[in-house]
Parts: C-alpha cells; sequence; structure tokens
C-alpha cells in the first residue's frame, strides 16, 4: 500500500508516494533522479549512499523512504550553489583526490559533516570520520589531503 | 524484497498495543542498521514493522549517584560523544568507538545492539563487565534483568515478542575501578569482531593485589559471556605475568569459538588467550 509522504532533500519539498519497503537510496536515485548518491554493497558498509541526515552521515541503503519524513536530506547534489562548487569539492578536484568518482559523493559529505562540526580536525580525526567509505582507486591520501585543506 | 506493514506508534502504549497484537511477526525498527539488512536479504521477513524512534523519552544517558542510564534509543554516536561514558566507563566508550562506522554509529541504538543478540555485539562485552541490566516493558508491566541473563543464543534473548527494551542501567563505578575493551578484526573499520574482550579491575589499594576483575568475551561462544573461571584465578592475587598467562589459559578453557569467514575456531582460541594477557596488561598499566 502507498504512503504519501514528503521529503525534504536540498532544501525542496518533494510530495512522493511509497511503500513501506522502498529504501531512501532508490527513492533517491529512481524516483528523484537525483544520481549523484551511488549503490554498492546495499548494506551499509561502504559508504557510497551516505547522505547527510539532519546533518548526520548516514547510510541511506539502510534507511526506509518513510523513516525519512520529516528529517532534513543532504545529497551531494545540495553542495553546490549556483554552479558554484563547494569548498570541498573544488579541494578534491584540486588535490586529485577523484579517480573514478563514485565514492566521491559519500567521501565528501562524510567530509562535510565532520568539518560542520569539527572545523580544524587533525588527521587521525579525518581518517576516522571517512572510516565508513571506502575508495577503491585513489589509496585514501589525496582525499585526506584535500579535506585538510579546507578549514572552515 | 518482502512486503510489511510499517507503523510509526507516537507513544509506548501504541506500540504496546501493535506488539501484543502482532506478537513475533512484528519486528521492531529503531536504528535499522541489523533489520533493513535482514530484511532485504531475505533472512527475516517480518509481516509488521514497527518503528520506534518517534516515541519520545527513549533516547538519553542520566547519571547520577545510582549510577547511569542509557534509553534503549541511545545512539552509539551519543555514547563516543559523551564525556561521562568516556571517564566513568571507558570500556563502553571504547566498544562504541569501534563499532561499525561512522555512517552505522550515526543510526545504531544500544538497545538494537542487544536485541540483535549476535554474539559480537561490541557493546556487550563492556555493559556485561559493568554488571548491566537491562529493562523490558510491555502491556503486561516491566521487568528489568541482568544483561547476563539476557543473551540465550546467537540471535536470541530472553525479550518476549511483545516487549520493548527501553532501559540500559549500569551502576555507578566503585571509585577506583579500571576498564579496558579490544576488538580484534580484519579490519580497523567496519569489520565485525573475531574475537573481542573488555576487563574491569579493582586492585587493592594497599598491597596492589587484585580484589575483583570481571572478564566477558564476545565472539567465541554462543553469547557474550564472562570468563568467571579466569576471574577466579586472579581475585585475591598479585597479578604478576605468571598469574596473568594462567588466567589467559583458563579464560581460553571458557570459550567455545566457531570457525566461519572471519576467523577459524583455532584461531579465535588462541587470540582468547593473547586478548586476555592484554588486556589486563591494559588495566595494569592505565
Amino acid at each position: 500500500m502507498k504512503h504519501p509522504i514528503t521529503l525534504d532533500i536540498n532544501g525542496e519539498r518533494y510530495e512522493i508516494a511509497v511503500e513501506p519497503d522502498d529504501i531512501l537510496v532508490d527513492v533517491i536515485r529512481e524516483h528523484l533522479d537525483l544520481t549523484g548518491t551511488k549503490k554498492s554493497c546495499g548494506s551499509g558498509e561502504c559508504g557510497s549512499c551516505t547522505v547527510l541526515m539532519d546533518g548526520l552521515p548516514v547510510p541511506s541503503c539502510l534507511i526506509l523512504a518513510l523513516d525519512a519524513r520529516g528529517k532534513k536530506i543532504t545529497t551531494i547534489e545540495g553542495l553546490s550553489k549556483g554552479g558554484h562548487l563547494h569548498p570541498l569539492q573544488r579541494a578534491f578536484v584540486e588535490k586529485g583526490a577523484i579517480q573514478c568518482g563514485f565514492c566521491t559523493p559519500g567521501m565528501i559529505l562524510a567530509a562535510k559533516a565532520l568539518l560542520d562540526e569539527n572545523p580544524a580536525p587533525g588527521e587521525e580525526e579525518i581518517r576516522t570520520a571517512i572510516s565508513g567509505n571506502l575508495c577503491r582507486c585513489t589509496g585514501y591520501k589525496k582525499i585526506i589531503e584535500a579535506i585538510e585543506t579546507v578549514q572552515k | 524484497m518482502a512486503e510489511f506493514e510499517y507503523f510509526e506508534p507516537k507513544d509506548l502504549r501504541e506500540a504496546f498495543g501493535l506488539l501484543a497484537a502482532y506478537g513475533s511477526e512484528a519486528a521492531i525498527l529503531a536504528g535499522g542498521t541489523d533489520l533493513l539488512v535482514k530484511i532485504k536479504e531475505e533472512i527475516y521477513e517480518p509481516r509488521y514493522v514497527v518503528n520506534i524512534k518517534r516515541i519520545p523519552g527513549l533516547r538519553y544517558i542520566i547519571y547520577d549517584e545510582e549510577g547511569l542510564r542509557m534509553g534503549a534509543l541511545t545512539l552509539f554516536r551519543d555514547i563516543t560523544r559523551s564525556d561521562l561514558i568516556r571517564d566513568k566507563y571507558p570500556a563502553l566508550f571504547s566498544a562504541a568507538q569501534r563499532m561499525g562506522s561512522p555512517l552505522i554509529r550515526n543510526l545504531a541504538t544500544l538497545g538494537g545492539n542487544l536485541i540483535q543478540s549476535s554474539p559480537s555485539a561490541d557493546s556487550a562485552p563492556p555493559l556485561l563487565v559493568y554488571s548491566a541490566q537491562v529493562k523490558l516493558v510491555s502491556s503486561r508491566g516491566e521487568r528489568t534483568i541482568p544483561l547476563e541473563d539476557f543473551f540465550l543464543g546467537p540471535g536470541k534473548n530472553a525479550r518476549s515478542p511483545d516487549e520493548v527494551m527501553t532501559e540500559i542501567q549500569l551502576p555507578a563505578p566503585d571509585g577506583q575501578v579500571k576498564s579496558s575493551f579490544r576488538k580484534l578484526s580484519r579490519r580497523k573499520g567496519t569489520d565485525l569482531a573475531m574475537v573481542n574482550i573488555a576487563a574491569m579491575l579493582m586492585l587493592d589499594s594497599s598491597d596492589g593485589w587484585c580484589a575483583d576483575i570481571k572478564i566477558a568475551l564476545g565472539a567465541v561462544a554462543p553469547v557474550p559471556m564472562r570468563a568467571k573461571k579466569a576471574e577466579r584465578t586472579l581475585v585475591g592475587k598479585k597479578l604478576d605475568l605468571s598469574v596473568i598467562r594462567e588466567a589467559a589459559l583458563t579464560a581460553q578453557k571458557e570459550a567455545a569459538p566457531i570457525s566461519d569467514v572471519r576467523a577459524s575456531a583455532e584461531y579465535r582460541l588462541d587470540m582468547v588467550r593473547v586478548l586476555t594477557e592484554k588486556v589486563i596488561s591494559d588495566l595494569l598499566n592505565s
């Protein structure tokens, strides 16, 4: 049975109807065409589906769409403003922290949440903050450097 | 995915009514980091999902002279950001830091970790050495039982289908206790334990012998367990290397691990010995 709900994503309100077993990552990607959020392991371990929910990075593959009602969701699409890259996005580009790009949306959102809470993190804190996001390409070094260069 | 009906009770009474009606066909949804995986992989196909996160008053960390009370919806994230738990229950603090990943910790609840009753639950060894109790409530009333009596087998516990775990209680720590937690896993992040262990030590202040010690092991038996025989070899003794070694060998005999994708039983047994020695050394050196 479809439940009508409103989802608040990147400051926009989306009125949709979802089944109880619809997963947030699928609703974001398929219903709403916001494909910046990726899908990989489906069990909350790889971090490619990371979104911010009320500012905290969470695996959207483990959240029922119905459960996201009333939360402020931020996807990677919500970071750039008026065509201008967020400082984290620019740092990732400039530091060579992007190879295939698949982990990048999740990495940037995890990093954004870190900087929102701790504007000047040390390397260990950065490593911990991204420890839920797997990267198969870069070996993480450039990702950590990119985050280090962004101070709020 | 399997079909289910979804409910968001606004208070405990409404939740009790749903659980009383739907019983063992209903799954309680808290953080969902275990439940959603099981539903997606069709390991578990509940006909009803009862999301209790909208019920107020189940997420708190309160400390007074009697001890610590944590609401069952306390997030692992909350624990890792609690100076109080860091200072007074450091083994629980360490375990929370090592559980899952930061993303998972932003959803996963302490109550959920206990309800899933995995033998390798990271919160279990610390809670066992701290003599935790859990409160279970239903429309029939409420009861508080020792965590030690809660785990009954892998994925099995003493909760009745109509009950909600609402609170986890820890007694106030005795002034001089030290506690420690270690988790052996293949990866530093986002991995289940091959073996995890917690220990709590009270030294006699005058002479430095062991007045009391509690040791709990996870992932090496059907349930998280206290190594009580090992504990008894240590109480009343000065903790030198040979005493510690003997205790570690005793703990090894109490463990009954299985071989699985993460480790063989033989390796786990060997690591029980190694980690018991290490965690006791942690306590003596801290």
